[in-house]
């Protein structure tokens, strides 16, 4: 079975062509990196999916069904869900209050205006196994602007993962950590996303090659390979595209 | 026993806080004060539920304040004519046109918050308030439309003939308005408004269309603002295409922001604190607009939590029981203050004589003091105060800022401990 599917998917703001002609089909369960240098259209890929910008041409299809001109939030209820590279959380609301809107939707709760949240035993008990998750459990009542940067990132995680989605997106989970914060968040993501499909844009080679079932090359805009993690390394025309003599 | 006195305690003193107060201050010119601040809370209240909750900056609340008030008021006079609908439920009715107007409004400006929402919110208001003098159907034209509240069909055995009786039907509607729209941040949709105020883009990640989010809190908050409408309706038995002006809504913005939009109870005290200046200032001095600005200005820039910022801003300290050191801080600070204050307002208070009292060569009085504003004496008075009392608050803020840097080291100190 297919998780996500991109045929021909083309994006162009005005005159300058960022994706051209991307194709990619990740099985599910898979651990798929996506790897290419700066500028390469790895972020707008992920905007492309995740529905925040339209695609010029092409389609996409998540489960087998067309999800090309959905806005976001309609295809986060299809089972898709993002983090990003930038820390995008909800800065005044608290560690707990930040995992736990992201588990109203999901558990039905919607716009509900007759519910309290408090009293939503279900909803609580799965907020407080996310913050056990990503170790923030003593740090719920604290707001989220206060946060240190790598608990922030691991926040992020923990709202992407809340609600059960089956594919993941993560925008380069470990920018910015220090080595033992990236060992511990690779841990992290090794755990959160057992049993589902995801797709990680990193720069961390480490990480990549650590975590990834299969990794695909992003160079200008097109996918010039993809393959598992060995014959990757071995590939030239990615050795000379990306990982110049750093791996050689 | 003690667990429901410690979660419910608040709200049995406001009930009888709420009754005893008009016992209290019983003339009429205090009850109908009082009977406004309580419209003036739920309406207060209603705009934070955009603003505070929901980050919507709208200039044109007003609107759904005074269609709720036109539908109650054509409500009554349904009563009167004998629509089986008790007195005490019309402010229903006004609810009832705010959220119509709410919803169809909502969604229309809604797409986005921050500036965009705020100048169609303007947008919005100017059109409604036109549209007032053109349909005198419904808006009764320059004079607006009237009705009797002394109607037969009542639930209670008020026949609300008096203030007081029409007091406690506000207070009743205030308090369970409070109750509600208190309760309302801690649903669902409450958090999430939180949530899509906080970072709308993020919200759409976890499943939630912001623009839908919106419109159902921008529709329950003009719900809320449309029974002030109605108590509103009730309260004066005559309403006019000023209410849903541009006045009202610059008011309510005002008492909120005062009050502060961080804290639930926030707009509850600018409410109050606005109204009482409203009516007493008036009546004080001419200039009372110009005052009321400056305390606008001086929150903005000074105390951008409001009241509640300030408030909260002491919890801590109270907590440590370190209060009576800023205590004493803030006691030596008030007389600059107040010296600054004076020295300030006698300059206003002659300037407003000179310029606009009919006939500025008779003399005028401050504090029972007469004196001819076109004397030098007065002048010199009051700069002399200005600066005297400026120097000195300057000092006296350094020994506020030191008052606040010891008590913040020992609640540090205690913290470690």
């Amino acid at each position: 079975m297919t998780a996500l599917k991109l045929v021909d998917v083309h994006k162009n703001f005005g005159s300058s062509r960022i994706i051209n002609g991307v194709n990619l089909e990740v099985p599910k369960g898979e651990r798929h990196a996506i790897i290419g240098p700066n500028g390469a259209g790895k972020s707008t890929l992920f905007n492309l999916i995740s529905g925040f910008y339209k695609v010029s041409r092409g389609y996409i299809e998540l489960n087998g069904h067309a999800i090309t001109d959905l806005p976001p939030h309609r295809i986060n209820r299809r089972g898709l869900s993002r983090s990003f590279q930038v820390t995008n959380i909800f800065p005044k609301m608290t560690v707990f209050e930040n995992v736990r809107s992201a588990l109203l939707w999901p558990m039905g709760y919607r716009y509900s205006f007759w519910h309290m949240c408090d009293r939503l035993k279900k909803v609580n008990r799965k907020t407080e196994e996310i913050l056990e998750k990503i170790n923030l459990a003593d740090r719920r009542h604290i707001p989220a602007a206060m946060l240190a940067y790598a608990e922030q990132r691991a926040l992020e995680i923990g709202i992407t993962i809340a609600g059960d989605t089956d594919v993941i997106l993560l925008d380069e989970p470990t920018a910015g950590m220090s080595k033992s914060e990236t060992a511990r968040a690779v841990e992290l993501i090794r755990n959160v996303t057992e049993g589902k499909t995801l797709i990680i844009v990193e720069h961390d080679m480490s990480v990549v090659f650590d975590l990834a079932d299969r990794i695909s090359v992003l160079v200008y805009g097109k996918v010039v390979a993809t393959d598992l993690p060995d014959n990757i390394r071995k590939n030239a025309q990615v050795q000379e595209a990306y990982l110049g003599k750093e791996v050689a | 026993m003690k667990h429901y006195l410690k979660q419910f305690g608040i709200w049995f003193a406001a009930v009888i806080f709420c009754i005893v107060l008009p016992l209290i201050f019983n003339s009429g010119f205090s009850r109908s004060m009082l009977s406004q601040m309580g419209i003036a809370v739920i309406f207060a209240l209603s705009y934070n539920m955009m603003l505070g909750q929901g980050g919507m900056l709208s200039f044109g609340h007003a609107v759904y304040y005074g269609l709720g008030g036109f539908l109650a008021m054509h409500a009554l006079n349904w009563v009167g004519d004998g629509w089986p609908l008790p007195l005490e439920l019309v402010p229903l009715m006004g609810g009832l046109g705010g959220v119509v107007a709410g919803l169809v409004f909502g969604w229309l400006s809604t797409d986005r918050a921050g500036t965009t929402f705020a100048l169609i919110s303007l947008g919005i208001g100017e059109l409604i308030a036109a549209s007032a003098l053109m349909l005198p159907s419904f808006f009764g034209g320059e004079e607006g439309v009237s009705a009797n509240r002394m109607v037969d069909t009542t639930l209670t055995s008020f026949r609300f003939g008096q203030q007081i009786e029409v007091y406690y039907l506000i207070v009743a509607w205030m308090l369970v308005c409070i109750a509600l729209m208190y309760l309302q941040t801690k649903t669902p949709l409450g958090r999430v408004a939180n949530a899509v105020r906080d970072n709308p883009e993020r919200a759409a990640f976890i499943g939630y269309n912001a623009r839908v989010v919106r419109t159902l809190q921008f529709t329950l908050a003009a719900f809320f603002a449309g029974i002030a409408g109605g108590l509103f309706a009730i309260n004066y038995e005559i309403i006019n295409a000023e209410t849903v002006g541009a006045i009202p809504s610059g008011n309510v913005l005002m008492m909120t922001y005062i009050g502060g939009v961080g804290y639930f109870f926030g707009p509850i005290l600018g409410a109050v604190l606005v109204t009482l200046m409203q009516l007493t200032l008036a009546g004080i001095t001419h200039a009372w607009l110009l005052y009321f600005g400056l305390l606008f200005v001086g929150m903005i820039l000074w105390a951008p939590g409001g009241l509640a910022g300030l408030i909260m801003m002491h919890e801590p300290v109270w907590k440590a029981g370190l209060m009576s050191r800023l205590l004493r801080a803030y006691a030596i600070i008030a007389v600059p203050a107040l010296v600054l204050f004076l020295g300030l307002m006698t300059l206003i208070e002659i300037n407003y004589h000179l310029s606009l009292s009919v006939n500025p060569d008779e003399p005028m009085s401050l504090f029972g003091i007469s004196f001819r504003a076109q004397s030098i004496a007065p002048w010199l008075v009051s700069l002399c105060l200005i600066g005297i009392g400026f120097f000195f608050f300057r000092k006296a803020q350094r020994v506020v800022r030191r008052s606040w840097n010891e008590v913040a080291q020992q609640m540090k100190g205690a913290a470690i401990q």
